[in-house]
């Protein structure tokens, strides 16, 4: 090691530093560059991230223009004519099918991002990092949240892009013209699946913090997700309570969101028409702030090991 | 333990970089860390010393903001533990380093570094100290242990702060790095910064440190300097028989002046220039004197003895 430091320097330097680093915005620009910088070069994010797209056009596309290729009734939408299975592939129809997995996959999928980006930082020791490197708890938790969403407005992006990409080329391959969806209408369901999106990887996020590790905020969060809530729903069609219960979950809002988005409910698993749009929307957006209340609660009170 | 709380409020303040006040840690039933009263000055290093579950740690952890003491309080660089403006003066290896798997050396320093509003060049600088350049590039998940302890060193390097915790920074070291590592801390307190250590190896901390608390069972036992703590020169003898030895070594050195090592010689509270006047009186007595020697207590027979560990060498004669 070489024993030749300049520990003279830092007094001044600190010093003045200080008053305009560690203010609360500026404290938040750092972590989230830092955390967007981390999150960037992890090989778990972007498996994620490409896992969504692929399922997204397999199940939005691939599959489906296979099947009206081939002449058979759609892979998700049977009973179909080929004319009504190529309408659901072509541009205008790119609203409905971007947002069509999100409540259910998307939304696992990024769940899954949120848990591994908080709870790792417990199992990794890093949360201990950086909560030593002149940052409030309070900044450097909002950094991490924001460089997580950063990455769930990207799948919605790419996501987007791919749907129209594909979609033109289904109609260019088909002769069809390219007609373009409104752009009211994809801004509409750009909206709307991201803030399903963003609920989802709040969880996780959350979960990976309560849970101070990925694996049990994930294999809760998946079960929950994928079992639990569909689960309750059955039950809530034999009791009201449970009904009345099943109407404020997470699960219900995000599927009735998009259930209101595409206009209908089945087609895709999870897209439901349980509450209104309005209802869902807001119930969204209520998990979305409560979710960030409690995680920053949660951080700020706990003590790190 | 009032008399060392007497000492801690006559201290200049600006002097204090660390100083903790009654401060306690309980977990549920267990009492981890039970008013500990600490002090470290300005550009000392600080040796933190106290067997496995002692309450090092976590009494560090608590000066560095990460665990909410129960009671107590500890101020750092003249702030409460644990603000922002505080971290911002502090660097810390805590435990183990806590760094991204798969990121590499210097990819995980320049994340912190971004933190910090530090540039490259700096992350370089301190890659360079622990030297780690070479190996800069590698995934921290293929570090060997030692690499590992050096990036946790490195990161708490990262803007020169004036106080760095380094909390048993030579682990996973070969005795080389080990070596290296002394002289580090040594070269940062030369620097003018501040260093507080917990270690293990109580041969470095007495080569190393300027002052040094043990801490056991949770309380602060004693905090004072190397040379203070180790209590100067005392005689060493051996002489037969034992018992009549023993009489003649505790009625010039007191009743609790004496202690014996287990092979049999005796340790002696006396200066090395009471060695003629004790083998007058040896030689008067009848004994048959095989040895008279001025030794010092190394600090880790010191440690065993305030601790009470059984690995202590001597028992009181008294």
């Amino acid at each position: 090691m070489n024993a030749t430091t300049n520990g003279t320097t830092n007094g001044t330097t600190n010093g003045t530093m200080n008053g305009t680093m560690n203010g609360t915005l500026g404290g938040i620009v750092d972590s989230t560059r830092a955390e967007l910088m981390r999150l960037r070069k992890w090989p778990a994010v972007w498996i994620v991230v490409g896992a969504w797209l692929a399922l997204s056009l397999m199940f939005g596309y691939l599959f489906d223009y296979l099947a009206y290729r081939s002449g058979d009734s759609g892979f998700s939408n049977e009973g179909e004519t080929k004319a009504q299975l190529l309408a659901g592939l072509l541009p205008p129809a790119v609203p409905d099918v971007m947002v069509q997995g999100l409540p259910m996959f998307g939304g696992a999928l990024v769940m899954v991002l949120g848990a591994l980006a908080a709870g790792n930082g417990f199992a990794w020791g890093t949360w201990k990092t950086v909560f030593t490197q002149g940052k409030p708890r309070t900044s450097v938790t909002i950094g991490s949240l924001l460089a997580v969403s950063a990455f769930v407005v990207l799948v919605m992006l790419v996501s987007t892009v791919l749907c129209l990409g594909c979609s033109s080329l289904i109609a260019a391959t088909e002769g069809h013209s390219l007609t373009m969806p409104g752009l009211g209408d994809v801004a509409r369901s750009f909206g709307g699946g991201l803030l399903v999106l963003e609920m989802w990887a709040l969880l996780g996020f959350a979960a990976g913090v309560l849970a101070k590790g990925p694996a049990l905020a994930v294999g809760l969060g998946l079960v929950w997700l994928l079992v639990v809530e569909n689960l309750l729903r059955g039950v809530g069609s034999l009791l009201s309570v449970v009904d009345a219960i099943t109407h404020v979950l997470p699960g219900t809002a995000a599927g009735s969101l998009v259930g209101a988005l595409v206009g209908k409910a089945g087609g895709a698993p999870g897209v439901l028409v349980d509450i209104s749009g309005g209802r869902a929307l807001v119930t969204v957006v209520a998990y979305v702030v409560a979710l960030v209340g409690l995680t920053l609660v949660v951080v700020r009170r706990r003590d790190v090991a | 333990m009032d008399e060392l709380r007497n000492d801690v409020r006559n201290e200049p303040r600006d002097d204090l970089v660390v100083r903790t006040d009654g401060l306690t840690k309980r977990y549920s039933d267990r009492l981890a860390v039970d008013g500990v009263g600490m002090t470290v000055r300005r550009g000392e290093v600080y040796g933190f010393l106290g067997p496995n579950g002692a309450g090092k740690t976590t009494t560090l952890r608590m000066v560095l903001g990460l665990v909410r003491p129960t009671a107590g309080t500890a101020t750092v660089v003249g702030r409460p533990a644990g603000a922002a403006d505080v971290t911002a003066r502090v660097g810390a290896l805590i435990e183990g380093p806590g760094f991204f798997p798969y990121l590499s050396g210097r990819d995980n320093l320049r994340a912190l570094a971004r933190y910090r509003r530090l540039g490259d060049e700096e992350v370089e600088r301190v890659l360079d100290l622990v030297d780690l350049t070479g190996r800069a590039d590698d995934r921290f998940k293929g570090y060997s242990l030692g690499m590992k302890q050096r990036l946790g060193v490195a990161a708490a390097l990262l803007g020169s702060p004036e106080l760095i915790v380094l909390d048993e920074p030579t682990n996973g070291l070969d005795p080389a790095g080990m070596a290296d590592m002394r002289a580090l801390v040594v070269s940062l307190a030369r620097g003018g910064q501040t260093v507080l250590l917990s270690s293990h190896l109580l041969a470095e901390v007495q080569e190393i440190c300027d002052r040094v608390g043990v801490i056991d069972q949770g309380r602060l036992l004693r905090e004072s300097t190397v040379a203070e703590l180790r209590g100067g020169v005392t005689l060493r003898v051996r002489a037969e028989p034992e018992d009549a030895a023993i009489a003649v070594a505790m009625r010039l050195a007191g009743d609790d002046g004496v202690r014996r090592e287990k092979d049999g010689s005796l340790d002696l509270d006396l200066a090395a220039d009471a060695a003629p006047e004790l083998a007058r009186a040896l030689v008067a007595a009848g004994l048959d004197v095989h040895e008279i020697s001025a030794r010092e207590r190394s600090l880790e027979e010191v440690f065993f003895e305030m601790t009470g560990d059984q690995h202590t060498t001597k028992e009181k004669v008294s």
